[in-house]
């Protein structure tokens, strides 16, 4: 079961272990002994120098930043590419003599998350300080939950395709350590040539999760598909929108490798990573950057890395000043944060001042699994139809509304969705909301194709036409361009009786042939 | 008279029937601070400001409409609350010039009242010392040190010398706002208190000095020394003056989630005048090493007082006193070494000019901007809370702490009502003699009847009591349990009134004030 689970970029770099049943193993670009993960998260060895094969394992730190109006201990807005330090409260700016006040929502997003990440929420959490300097983090101290987070021990299901083929899915499990609450930093910016550093303290105090996930995969594709996963969880919940361009979500990962039967090896972290296909290259560049540094003999030193985007691969991260010692200590001016369940609820307690974890519990949405399954049960489509109806935002709102207004079978109308609408989308780097063509003139365009009006093809150039945007409804088209099947047998003799009249000569010369 | 005077009997009730205008009183604390400038109590004297509150506060009363019993008092507020538009520099260069765009809770909730905030007072450099000896702006002269009392009982060496060298210190760190009060320049102020120095210079100077239940009164605003232990002290001539702050100040702040949930109400002190139910705890480990002979006797005259009046008077254990010290300088310095760290130069405060790097400019400034007693503080704190010793120090300081707390808990659970201790070892000490102590010796020493109080998070005052036999104040302290302030100050009431401790007679400001005074007089009449 060599590969399982790891995709093209593997087949790539490393061979395909001896004992796995696909096609033997062949040269390795790079010359060197290759390694491939399973379904299992073991390792195979290459087999060509008989050498023992290797285990990577990863693990990854995930900081979500909390979708809030307002930051985790202040009341500042929060907001993307505002003006720099425009959303800073005396608190964010760390002034002498202003005090923490938690944000409830926050605390919300993040109960939510865990009971989504199947986590025992901590009734009981603390707050503590982390200590460094630096220039975005005005106070000196983060604050964050180091001894007693809020969520802990989860997990979390992803799946992913073998081989590429979207036909042979795999679903599996990361263990989610926990969830911690913390503010984030704000920003510097660094202008060398007048070697000064600029400060945006916009960004400082806003809430983040930090979501740390057991070193239980084993390659890039598990990594990305595991955060791909928890991004959509994220955003059904709305507890964080999760867009990792715009920095609401950060990976690191922690990557090491291992022999078979010997302790985890030394691990990097890999920082830096503004994408999933980033965080997969990463993952894969720097397991294999191990791997050839400890075959030629050398050591990994447990350091920080920066996955460089243009080069493809990870550079050693310029060292702040040797380790740190964070001097972590309780945060004082923050009570314990205390959360309820219906059972230990105190009678006559304001609402407002307490969290109903049960409460929450009851409230949650449809978790992007669950919602897979009734798309399939409902509809009768693929699964893996469904993954990619879910991977886009509005994609799969976009389809049941669509089979809603339309006699077409919801398996036909999938085709359309898929090649059709999401081809043309990603071709044009549109989201399903600035299609410009809406749900009801799809399903008034497969309306008329199901009707026979027109043909496959036709319906092919009307939908080109719908494309353009033009504010012309199908039938328009259909009649404009005359596209439409001719249903009725007088008309269409007269049309061959015209093309046999226009063409007289053409005529004659075939008759007597 | 009634600069003098009380609050609610007599200061408010002169404003009241007009005889005398809100205006009028500011200005005479005014010349008063002028003329007492040599006390270096005042860090900022908001002039302008207090004035024009002044006359707000002269409308209202015109209008018949005055906001309360606060309505037009002056007041002084220690300089580590931060005051909208008026400098706060905790005395400490790294905060020389700073102007914060906010009131902390308390400043705000006086104004509210119609108070009129006369300045800012002086304080070893944020709040870390015990002498207000060690701010940047040097140290606050004791009022009673210029008293006739103490002059008739010192024996100058030499009559030239008297002055310069024989006058004493306020104790600390909030010395500027005990002085304040007992030179008459204001009828209340605002100190902090971490580990006694609201107390500490309140038994010093003669005044009473309020520490109330941590979580009662909002920190918001305040620049912390030690966030688990910080508390807004109150500084008045009298315990009734002290409920009238407390109940002006006491309450929830949405801004500090410290603060107890509870609305606080109110409260006017009953004259109490029979004690025979009250049950009075002498801790035996109070009387600790250094406690001079004088400070004991009074302290057993004031349990034979209870005695005498029917009360029962006990003596009780606190068995880990002795180990408080100790630990509340683990915890003090870890929470310095973290509130500090903040002070990087950046946002606000001193910046250095050294510009080699990021770093090289936060070291810089850093040494630049806080005295030696900061920066040690700075750095064992930091010791303290490293990752290979932070069980071992600030675990195990914590673990004390609880113990300490406990302590009390078993004490007051036994029945004793209020606990009966000295305020400080002995009077106080003559800056010259003071200062030859390094601050952490001498925070050690001064501290060591106070901190306990804070560890616990309890409230305790202390009162004025006599005056030592060099004609200097000595203040007795009681703790109270947790959020029973009402019955501790009325208790306090009590004592006060018994041992009637004799009112300041400073010879030489009270010639300033006159002269001022009627200048002021003709010069508005002009």
């Amino acid at each position: 079961m060599a590969a399982r689970g790891c995709g093209g970029v593997w087949r790539q770099a490393w061979q395909r272990g001896a004992g796995g049943p696909g096609p033997g193993p062949g040269p390795s670009p790079r010359g060197q002994r290759a390694v491939a993960c399973n379904a299992k998260g073991g390792a195979v060895p290459a087999g060509k120098r008989g050498l023992a094969p290797w285990i990577p394992v990863v693990g990854l730190e995930i900081h979500a930043q909390i979708s809030s109006n307002s930051k985790l201990f202040s009341g500042s807005q929060v907001q993307f590419a505002a003006p720099p330090n425009s959303l800073v409260s005396f608190f964010d700016a760390s002034l002498p003599g202003t005090l923490p006040v938690l944000n409830r929502r926050c605390v919300e997003a993040a109960v939510m998350t865990g009971l989504a990440l199947n986590c025992s929420i901590n009734k009981k959490s603390l707050f503590d300080r982390k200590h460094y300097f630096y220039a975005d983090l005005p106070a000196g101290y983060q604050i964050t939950q180091q001894r007693v987070p809020i969520a802990v021990n989860g997990s979390l299901s992803y799946s992913l395709c073998i081989d590429n083929k979207m036909s042979q899915m795999v679903t599996k499990t990361v263990r989610i350590k926990q969830i911690q609450l913390e503010q984030d930093s704000g920003k510097s910016l660094h202008d060398d040539a007048r070697s000064q550093t600029l400060v945006d303290l916009n960004r400082a105090g806003v809430g983040l999760m930090e979501v740390v996930m057991e070193p239980d995969m084993c390659c890039g594709e598990e990594a990305a598909a595991a955060v791909r996963e928890l991004q959509l969880i994220l955003q059904t919940l709305g507890s964080s929108q999760a867009v990792m361009a715009e920095g609401q979500l950060r990976v690191d990962a922690n990557v090491s490798v291992h022999h078979p039967g010997e302790p985890y090896g030394v691990r990097t972290e890999v920082k830096n990573i503004n994408s999933i296909r980033f965080l997969a290259k990463a993952v894969d560049y720097e397991i294999q950057r191990q791997i050839e540094e400890l075959e030629n003999g050398g050591t990994i030193l447990n350091e920080t890395r920066a996955f460089d985007s243009k080069l493809g691969c990870t550079v050693p991260m310029r060292d702040k000043e040797g380790k740190q010692d964070y001097r972590f200590m309780p945060e004082p001016n923050l009570p314990p944060l205390i959360l309820y369940d219906a059972k230990s609820l105190p009678a006559n307690m304001n609402h407002q001042q307490v969290i109903n974890i049960d409460w929450i519990q009851e409230r949650l949405p449809d978790l992007p699994s669950v919602k897979r399954e009734k798309l399939v049960e409902q509809y009768g489509i693929l699964p893996e139809h469904s993954f990619t109806l879910l991977n886009e935002d509005g994609l799969a709102e976009f389809f049941e509304s669509v089979v809603k207004q339309t006699q077409m079978k919801p398996k036909k109308v999938i085709g359309w969705i898929l090649n059709d609408l999401l081809s043309y989308l990603k071709e044009h780097s549109l989201t399903v909301k600035e299609s410009p063509v809406s749900s009801f003139l799809l399903a008034d365009l497969l309306n008329l194709l199901e009707k026979k009006e027109i043909s496959s093809t036709a319906a092919k150039q009307v939908l080109a036409e719908l494309w353009k945007g033009e504010g012309k409804t199908p039938l328009e088209i259909v009649k404009e361009q005359k596209l439409g099947l001719l249903q009725d047998q007088k008309e269409l003799e007269q049309i061959c009786q015209a093309v046999i009249d226009g063409q007289e000569n053409e005529v004659i010369m075939m008759v007597p042939g | 008279a009634v600069l003098k005077g009380r609050l609610r009997s007599q200061v408010s009730a002169a404003l009241k029937e007009g005889q005398v205008t809100p205006t009028e009183l500011c200005q005479r604390c005014l010349a008063l601070i002028k003329s007492t400038k040599f006390l270096n109590a005042y860090i900022t004297v908001a002039e302008e400001t207090a004035l024009k509150q002044a006359e707000e506060s002269e409308e209202r009363y015109k209008r018949g409409q005055p906001l309360g019993i606060l309505d037009g008092i002056p007041i002084a507020v220690k300089d580590n609350f931060n005051t909208a538009g008026i400098e706060t520099t905790c005395a400490s260069n790294m905060l020389k010039g700073y102007i914060s765009p906010y009131n902390a809770t308390v400043v705000q909730k006086l104004l509210d009242q119609g108070a009129v905030l006369l300045g800012k007072t002086n304080l070893d450099e944020f709040a870390m010392g015990s002498g207000s000896t060690d701010g940047v702006f040097g140290p606050v002269r004791n009022p009673w040190s210029y008293s006739k009392q103490y002059k008739e009982k010192s024996v100058p060496k030499s009559h030239s010398e008297d002055e310069e060298s024989n006058w004493v210190i306020t104790g600390g760190s909030s010395g500027g706002s005990a002085a304040a009060v007992s030179s008459f320049t204001c009828f209340a102020a605002l100190g902090s208190d971490t580990g006694g120095s609201t107390r500490n210079p309140a038994a010093h100077c003669g005044v009473v000095g309020l520490k109330p239940t941590y979580g009662l009164i909002s920190r918001h605003g305040l620049i912390p020394l030690v966030n688990s232990m910080d508390v807004p002290g109150i500084l008045t001539r009298c315990v009734d003056d002290a409920a009238v702050l407390l109940g002006s100040l006491a309450g929830h702040d949405p801004k500090d989630s410290t603060t107890v949930q509870d609305d606080f109400k109110p409260f006017e002190l009953p004259n109490l005048t029979d004690v025979s139910q009250l049950a009075i705890g002498i801790p035996k480990e109070y009387n600790a090493p250094g406690l001079s002979s004088e400070i004991l006797a009074l302290w057993s005259k004031a349990a034979d007082l209870f005695k005498n009046a029917g009360a029962k008077v006990v003596e009780v254990s606190l068995p880990h006193t002795c180990y408080s010290i100790v630990c509340y300088h683990v915890l003090c310095t870890a929470e310095v070494a973290s509130n500090m760290a903040r002070f990087d130069g950046l946002e606000y405060g001193h910046r250095s000019d050294k510009k080699d790097s990021t770093e090289s400019m936060y070291a810089a400034t850093r040494r630049e901007g806080f005295n030696d007693v900061v920066r040690g503080r700075i750095l064992s704190g930091n010791y303290f809370l490293l990752k290979q010793n932070y069980e071992k120090y600030f675990v195990k300081a914590q673990k004390v702490r609880r113990l300490i707390a406990n302590d009390f808990v078993e004490v007051f659970r036994s029945g004793v009502d209020i606990l009966l201790t000295p305020t400080t070892l002995s009077d106080a000490a003559p800056y010259t003699e003071f200062i030859q102590e390094d601050n952490r010796t001498r925070s050690a020493q001064d501290d060591v009847l106070t901190q306990a109080a804070n560890m616990a998070g309890l409230p305790a005052i202390s009162v004025p009591t006599a005056l030592s036999e060099r004609g200097l104040p000595v203040g007795l302290q009681f703790i109270g349990r947790s959020f029973q302030e009402k019955q501790l100050l009325t208790v306090a009431k009590w004592f006060e009134k018994q041992v009637q401790f004799p009112m300041i007679q400073l010879e030489e400001v009270k010639r300033h004030d006159d002269g001022v005074f009627q200048h002021q007089k003709s010069a508005s009449f002009s």
